[in-house]
């Protein structure tokens, strides 16, 4: 106690001695010098000895931007406010005056690494707490978990005491449960000791494994293990939850893939190896529709879902009417021949925008996570998507099942000749079912180009694995798609982190031959007395 | 009537008589690269290394008052088509050495071929060591000139104490795991403190793998990823680090296949702050890169092009073999082959790059972090240049062997401890 109370006299007396010291223009000219190690030293100094200087965050957020430099002749520190070519515009970080544009050759860098920039960051979070603005202090406060003493105890006690946002109240009180589990006294240990088992995160863990490891008192070290067994048992809970939560996120992946397929493959027993394709045409719609409004890009997602499904279903019209409806009942020749059209498909895109894959840009609303808690996060791309995958699911069985070209779909799918003797026009509907399969494919593409990269290639990484779910879950049928897509998504993710990525979809493959071996028709076959053929 | 036949007989003599003797008048260069397929990205860039080289050297009179006459083939990322491909260059269109292959693969498979016919291949691309040819002059990094370093800032400047080695499922990442897995033993890491990952070409669900590197990662010691993964799996992998909250300071990534080509179709918002270790980036300051540079860009009329590692590694080969040729007085290969060893020439970050006996280069490491530009700054380099190991120091089974192709050795595979030169390993 005595000991903390001299250290605090005396980080007050040099606050207030500025008159002893140095300025913290004089105090960063070791900045000048390349060594990591030095640069780390001044950090280390100014923040000690400027923290009341208002320009100390400016320089900590410029270097840490990587905008700080100096000019060769007088060693004179300035931010880098625009590039432009060879030609750089800059100010003078401490007199705000603008400088004469110069060429780059006239200053040098403070360059930083990874190291230095944690260590600025770790500052900078002690300094930002008080901050204004509430992002600030949250991203500070997320940053100072990682190290918890007694002097980041000490600014946690005065936040707390002026903190208004909940997020950030309950990040300081985790800071300060850990502090006390490890420096408080014995009945703050204790009670500290059982909250940490509440947190979930992995800084509780690490803390009470500390404790675990270097208490010698025997009470607190038989409370830190039952808390450390309580959480481990969370943790492999949650664990476990977010593995579903993967497979769910790949089985509707899948799902969204093997629809399509799932629809033009059992109405019209055709084998479309131009499937994949697709799929990258809607994806590349996706692109083409950022390229034209590059401002829209939180609603480019939104819009390019309709417009994928119209050019995919366009091409997928115009594709049957020229070349698989002269081969209808051939299944080897309609193979080759959407083969062939899927290079065409592949190389058109390539000679139309480039063989390199193509930038689509995530929405902001797309990215990041849903933190649950400290042992659970779901990314919100994919969550996003398994929602949409079950959209699009109810959409297509509403489709199939309440409108009248559904029900002609499905008439002709029983029963061809049935349904022709009935009136049916059997060509319109079979270029309408092809478009609706297309279609269906274009918009999984719009889902896909947020996952994966979108090239000429893409269609070709998914054409394997729709046949798999469509041949699994029964063709023609939709909820044997959806229950096959999901089960094989849950499969692969709860093999994969035991036998890894390569070894889990030879695993599946497996498993889907050996099951076609028992049920050759699949989950759900279809019902009817013609399906047989 | 017949005069004038004769005049025109004589003048068509004489016209194919200059064209024979023009045609044998210039040296043939081969340059075997994909054009087309999956490699095509990467590897076109380096026929147009070539083909502006080819351009420049003939402007200065070619070699040994020759032009020189590019041929170009394309491979297209077929592997056995490149032994065919090779084999064509060789013995249908004569060229005295073949400028060419980028994956080990291919690589390996016009390796027997250019023994067999006893041709000259620069092959320009960092790959997993563990081979040494007569005919192969290898001017990329082996993993002592990148790999290891690269460990070695890791460990030493950002402390790092567990390590998750990440890679595509083929012979590159896989032997070079091999060797870092054997090299961070030997410093004393713990096999649990080691993760190591495949996955194969392409992929694209990064979701199971990236929970399982923050799961390994967060338990207070630094942990950063060792990544050999190539191609477009790069793309959602580093997207998915950025969903899942790892920043680079949390858990740095160090990649060995990712260059200034690679992010210049990305979106490096994710990238800021990993890093990439190789001989070159195309920020280095020196003023025979920036005429590089500039050169580069006004070839391809494109301001907008990148320059990478694997074309500086072109460039160095070229200057060598031209230099060779010249020291030679021939383009005959076995000449050429002898007079190779020894050639230095400058390398384009400021120094200069020796041709080692057992056919390696001496390169500077250097180590760079991801900027927003898609270009790299220099965290971290070598004070010297390293000389480049064909055989590793850290597996059992090469640690004993050494390579010196000049007389009267001329072994690719020698054990020192039994004294005998073992054949090539294909």
């Amino acid at each position: 106690m005595i000991l903390k109370s001299i250290k605090i006299i005396l980080l007050n007396l040099l606050f207030f001695t500025p008159l002893f010291s140095n300025t913290l223009q004089e105090d960063i000219q070791p900045f000048t010098k390349s060594s990591f190690k030095t640069k780390q030293k001044v950090v280390e100094n100014i923040v000690l000895n400027h923290s009341e200087n208002e320009k100390l965050t400016l320089v900590l957020n410029t270097l840490l931007k990587g905008n700080l430099y100096f000019t060769k002749y007088k060693k004179e520190f300035v931010i880098l406010t625009k590039k432009e070519g060879k030609i750089y515009h800059t100010t003078n970080i401490f007199t705000g005056d603008i400088l004469e544009p110069k060429t780059k050759k006239m200053f040098k860098k403070v360059k930083t690494n990874n190291k230095l920039r944690s260590i600025i960051k770790l500052k900078l979070a002690e300094l930002n707490l008080f901050s204004k603005e509430e992002e600030v202090r949250l991203s500070s406060v997320k940053n100072m978990l990682k190290n918890i003493n007694e002097d980041s105890q000490i600014l946690v006690l005065k936040a707390l005491k002026v903190e208004t946002s909940s997020a950030i109240i309950s990040i300081l009180e985790e800071m300060s449960v850990n502090y006390k589990a490890k420096f408080g006294t014995q009945e703050e240990k204790l009670k500290a000791i059982v909250a940490l088992k509440e947190l979930l995160s992995p800084q509780s863990l690490q803390t009470l494994k500390e404790i675990e490891s270097s208490t010698k008192d025997e009470e607190i070290k038989k409370l830190a293990q039952t808390s450390i067994t309580s959480i481990e048992t969370s943790k492999s809970f949650y664990s476990l939850l977010e593995t579903a939560f993967f497979g769910l996120s790949q089985g509707s992946v899948l799902l969204l893939a093997a629809l399509g397929l799932a629809i033009t493959f059992g109405v019209m027993k055709v084998i479309n190896m131009a499937h994949g394709e697709m799929m990258m045409i809607g994806a590349y719609t996706t692109y083409t529709l950022q390229q034209i409004m590059p401002n829209f890009i939180e609603y480019s997602i939104i819009i390019a879902i309709p417009l994928a499904f119209l050019v995919s279903a366009m091409v997928g019209v115009i594709i049957e009417r020229l070349v698989i409806r002269h081969l209808y009942g051939r299944p080897l020749e309609t193979l080759l021949a959407t083969f062939g059209i899927s290079l065409i498909l592949q190389q058109i895109v390539r000679s139309v925008y480039s063989p390199l894959n193509q930038e689509v840009k995530t929405p902001e609303w797309m990215s990041g996570a849903w933190e649950i808690n400290g042992a659970l996060s779901l990314t919100y791309n994919r969550l996003y998507i398994i929602i949409f995958s079950l959209l699009v699911f109810v959409a297509v069985l509403l489709v199939l099942k309440k409108t009248s070209l559904g029900l002609k779909v499905r008439a002709v799918t029983q029963n061809r000749e049935m349904a022709q003797a009935m009136g049916i026009k059997t060509g319109f509907i079979d270029a309408m079912t092809f478009g609706i399969g297309s279609g269906i494919a274009g918009v999984a593409g719009v889902a896909l180009s947020q996952l994966t990269n979108v090239g000429p290639n893409l269609g070709q990484a998914y054409i394997v694995d729709s046949f798999m779910v469509v041949v699994f879950g029964g063709v023609g049928n939709l909820w044997g798609t959806l229950i096959a897509a999901f089960t094989l998504g849950e499969i692969n993710k709860f093999i994969e982190p035991a036998a890894g990525a390569v070894l889990a979809k030879v695993i599946i493959l497996i498993f889907i031959i050996l099951f076609i071996q028992k049920r050759p028709r699949g989950l759900f076959p279809q019902k009817g007395r013609d399906a047989e053929d | 009537m017949l005069k004038n036949i004769a005049k025109g007989l004589s003048i068509a003599c004489i016209v194919g008589m200059t064209m024979a003797v023009s045609a044998a008048d210039t040296i043939k260069v081969g340059v075997l690269h994909s054009l087309s397929g999956t490699m095509a990205i990467s590897e076109t860039t380096l026929k147009d290394t070539v083909l502006m080289m080819i351009e420049e050297q003939n402007k200065k009179g070619g070699v040994l008052g020759k032009k020189l006459e590019p041929v170009v083939v394309d491979p297209a990322s077929n592997w056995p088509l490149f032994a065919e491909k090779m084999r064509g260059l060789i013995t249908k269109d004569k060229v005295d050495v073949t400028f060419g292959c980028w994956t080990s693969v291919s690589r390996k498979s016009v390796l027997p071929v250019v023994e067999e016919l006893n041709g000259i291949l620069f092959y320009p691309v960092q790959y997993e060591g563990e081979e040494s040819s007569k005919n192969v002059f290898y001017t990329g990094a082996s993993p002592n000139q990148q790999a290891i370093p690269a460990v070695d800032y890791l460990m030493n400047e950002i402390g790092v104490k567990r390590w998750v080695l990440a890679g595509t499922d083929y012979v590159y990442p896989r032997t070079t795991n091999k060797i870092l897995k054997a090299y961070l033993k030997a410093k004393g890491v713990a096999d649990k403190d080691i993760m190591v990952n495949y996955t194969p070409f392409g992929h694209s669900d990064w979701q199971s793998i990236v929970s399982d590197v923050k799961k390994f990662g967060s338990t207070g010691k630094k942990t950063a990823v060792v990544s050999t993964i190539n191609g477009d799996a790069n793309v959602p992998f580093y997207k998915e680090l950025g969903n899942q909250g790892i920043s680079a300071d949390d858990i740095p990534v160090v990649a060995f296949s990712v260059g200034e080509e690679e992010l210049s179709g990305l979106d490096t918002k994710p990238l800021v702050g990993h890093l990439a270790a190789w001989n070159y980036f195309q920020s280095a300051e020196a003023d025979v890169n920036e005429k590089f540079i500039a050169s580069w860009k006004k070839y391809m009329k494109d301001d907008k092009k990148v320059t990478n590692d694997p074309m500086e590694a072109t460039y160095i080969g070229f200057k060598m073999w031209v230099k060779a040729v010249e020291k030679a007085g021939t383009t005959e290969t076995d000449a050429v082959l002898d007079a190779m060893v020894g050639v230095s020439v400058p390398n384009l970050t400021g120094g200069y790059a020796t041709m080692m006996p057992n056919h390696h280069l001496t390169k500077p490491v250097l180590i760079g972090e991801i900027q927003e530009d898609g270009q790299f700054e220099t965290v971290w380099q070598t004070p010297d240049t390293v000389v480049g190991d064909a055989w590793s120091d850290f597996l059992p089974g090469s640690k004993d062997l050494i390579s010196d192709w000049r007389k009267p050795m001329e072994c690719g595979a020698y054990n020192v401890k039994t004294k005998k030169c073992a054949g090539q390993n294909y």
